[in-house]
């Protein structure tokens, strides 16, 4: 370097100052538009696909390991009770019976709190006098099918149905496990809308600049990096707002109709549960995000966006569906590895924070989801800057590969 | 890049100037897949000059102008900019205003020239309060809080030029200022450029209107091809062809003809030939000595519209030309 250089060089700001300028004008340029309104009212088609993901939820709910019933009746009852359960079967829907030990018989609290044998309820007492064990809503609903079988068991119809005694209770563990699990569902589903209805904003954003040409006044002042990472950011910013603003509209609507109480308590407790599930979300967003913006990038209109965005959006739905079958069966080979893949990992991991109740499996995933957001965001910011202005060093020179990746620009 | 800039500054074929430099560039070269764009430019651009990169559209201008500032880097040749070889190092000291005019159409003026310090490092505030005092300055004072959208084109550039200068640069980097603005509003421009230079303020603009070039620049590089045939002076590219003389006399023929330069040839009631390198002194000693009568002469120096058919060739400076007349007809 030589003596040429002015007193007092003033040089480009660095990556992130520079990331600042443009996250803080992007966001409030879009906090200030009209098109923001517009935006918030976009919750009410939310409401829409959230009622037709609801059947979905439904139907993922009924997935869920179906409860049993535990035979607690004297061995040769239950024998009985056995026999007449695998004649009618194939004609009723019958829950799924087993036949306890003698010994266990007088514990129904016991074997309803057995996490391993997914009992919904116990059937105790005799054929003649069964009386039913187990949440009042399961124990209702199986009362006419428990009689059926007690007469059957019994000789038939012309025994006479018994009176079955019901002895509710305040929960099972089938009972918590599939509301856990609708839960579960309900989380993964809010997580996937969110950032679909999100997610897929940033894709256009870069279009007005490439448009109007101010993308080379910025490329002329700052790093591109930072505008790749400004733009991500402003857009996660705004998210959080319409969430902040749709949070608090769902959160005084859950209150006054009582909504929550359908749901049961995720496994980490509703606190952690929210702050994981906005910490997911951020993760979620900034990585099919940076996807988007990367596509964004390559594309000179808002048409070609659209019709760019199709294989992510594609991507997306492939996640969301291994996220959602994942969730049916914790700690299978499934579940591990759609935590472990980085852009379904969010999702399968709030699924996992409704049922589970460690924490240090968010701690590793989250450690996890923050590393592939470092490399998604890198990588897509090195496409983006080359894209862009069809700028970079010549082919030869830098490093390649995951040295290249991370070297400064 | 490969080469390294060592030796003092060789850019074309002019002396090497006195003045240290704001650019300097050795080299430079750009492909565009299978396009070479910009072929081996050398640029010696002394501080406080007014440049100008002359060409016609697609003589590898803006990449030029481009690779100066750092937006892409040259696959091969080096650049350096106050004596810095990343121009990234002081992109606090230049402003840079791209051919293509953009500005957020939804942000107030204002705004737009405050968002463009904060770019170069100034403080949103000290930004917006500088942005309005250049819109007082340049009587756009009204329109501070109008949005983009609501000016018409030419305030638009206007702001857009101001947002170029809000930090103070000492390099300015113009890509085809003139282009789009009418008549006055390049009246005005020219007044700019020459305060910026008054100031001390380095400006290099590239431009394809030869007029612009002759009457704002102390130097020029000549762009064709991706090539810089000639860098240096406007003085010393219009002394790259000899100043025509042009004669008119009373006598037809005499022996006074003998004395006429072997170039003269005669067009109606006048000669014209080159100047001789001996001056034009014997010449007219032997016109009055052989009684040629003279009527008129007159001596005059090339343009730099000669100077760059000269250089550039026929063809460029036909492109050059249709590229004036696209402009102006638009």
């Amino acid at each position: 370097m030589s003596d040429a250089s002015p007193a007092g060089a003033r040089a480009r700001l660095p990556l992130w100052r520079a990331a600042w300028v443009i996250a803080r004008r992007d966001f409030t340029a879009i906090l200030l538009s009209k098109a923001f309104l517009f935006f918030l009212v976009g919750p009410l088609f939310f409401i829409g696909i959230s009622g037709a993901a609801g059947a979905l939820s439904a139907q993922a709910v009924g997935s869920v390991d179906s409860p049993r019933l535990a035979v607690a009746l004297p061995p040769a009852e239950g024998r009985a009770f056995a026999a007449a359960h695998a004649g009618l079967d194939a004609l009723l829907n019958l829950p799924e019976i087993e036949v306890v030990e003698a010994g266990e018989a007088n514990d129904a609290a016991r074997l309803l709190a057995d996490d391993a044998r997914n009992f919904g309820a116990v059937l105790g007492g005799t054929l003649a006098a069964p009386r039913l064990t187990g949440t009042a809503e399961r124990i209702e609903s199986w009362s006419g099918r428990v009689a059926l079988l007690a007469a059957e068991a019994q000789g038939g119809a012309a025994a006479g149905y018994p009176a079955v005694a019901l002895e509710p209770t305040a929960a099972t563990v089938a009972s918590k496990r599939s509301a856990n699990a609708a839960t579960a569902t309900a989380g993964l589903i809010l997580l996937f809308l969110l950032t679909m209805l999100l997610a897929g904003m940033v894709m256009s954003n870069l279009v007005e600049e490439k448009g109007n040409k101010i993308i080379e006044i910025l490329a002329a002042a700052i790093p591109m990096d930072a505008v790749f990472f400004g733009k991500l950011f402003a857009m996660l910013a705004v998210s959080f707002v319409g969430i902040a603003i749709w949070g608090s509209a769902a959160g005084a609507i859950v209150v006054a109709t009582g909504v929550l109480d359908d749901f049961s308590p995720p496994a980490v407790g509703w606190p952690a549960f929210a702050a994981l599930f906005l910490a997911y979300f951020a993760m979620a967003y900034l990585l099919i995000g940076s996807i988007f913006l990367t596509i964004g990038s390559m594309a000179p209109t808002v048409r070609d966006v659209q019709t760019m965005s199709m294989p992510a959006t594609i991507l997306q739905l492939l996640v969301f569906f291994l996220a959602s079958f994942a969730m049916t069966d914790i700690g299978s080979p499934v579940e591990l590895a759609a935590v472990a893949f980085p852009l379904s990992s969010p999702y399968a991991m709030v699924a996992r924070a409704a049922q589970e109740p460690a924490l240090w499996p968010h701690l590793v995933a989250l450690a996890w989801q923050v590393l592939s957001v470092v490399v998604f965001v890198r990588f897509g910011a090195r496409l983006f800057r080359r894209r862009v202005m069809k700028s970079g060093p010549a082919p030869a020179k830098p490093g390649r590969g995951w040295r290249a990746l991370f070297a400064r620009r | 890049m490969e080469t390294a800039l060592s030796d003092p500054p060789r850019a074309g074929n002019d002396t090497a100037p006195s003045h240290p430099l704001a650019i300097e560039a050795r080299g430079l070269v750009k492909r565009f897949g299978a396009t070479t764009a910009v072929d081996g430019v050398d640029l010696a651009v002394p501080e406080g000059a007014i440049y100008g990169v002359l060409g016609p559209n697609g003589a590898g201008k803006t990449t030029t102008l481009r690779m100066l500032l750092g937006i892409i880097d040259p696959d091969r040749g080096v650049r350096r900019l106050f004596g810095h070889d990343d121009p990234h190092d002081i992109a606090g000291l230049i402003g840079y205003l791209p051919e293509e005019r953009g500005l957020y159409p939804a942000m107030k003026a204002c705004d737009a020239i405050a968002f463009m310090g904060a770019l170069r490092g100034m403080a949103l505030a000290d930004a917006r309060e500088r942005g309005r005092a250049l819109l007082e300055e340049h009587g756009l004072g009204h329109a501070a809080d109008k949005q983009i959208r609501q000016l018409s084109k030419g305030m638009a550039q206007t702001v857009q030029l101001l947002g170029t200068l809000v930090h103070d640069p000492r390099l300015v980097i113009l890509d085809e200022p003139f282009s789009g603005l009418d008549a006055i509003n390049q009246g005005k421009l020219e007044v700019l450029i020459r305060g910026l230079a008054a100031r001390g303020t380095t400006v290099i603009f590239s431009t394809h209107v030869i007029a612009h070039a002759e009457r704002l620049c102390e130097g020029v590089a000549i762009i064709a091809g991706g090539k810089v045939p000639y860098a240096g002076s406007v003085d010393a590219a219009r002394d790259r062809i000899p100043a025509q003389v042009r004669l008119e006399t009373r006598a037809r023929e005499g022996r006074w003809r003998d004395a006429l330069p072997g170039d003269a040839r005669r067009e109606g009631d006048f000669w014209y030939f080159s100047l001789p390198a001996t001056g034009i002194e014997p010449l007219l000693r032997a016109l009055i000595e052989g009684e040629a009568g003279i009527l008129s002469l007159s001596i005059e120096r090339a343009g730099l519209h000669d100077a760059f058919v000269h250089i550039a060739g026929e063809a460029a400076a036909r492109a050059l030309e249709e590229d004036s007349t696209a402009e102006a007809g638009r």
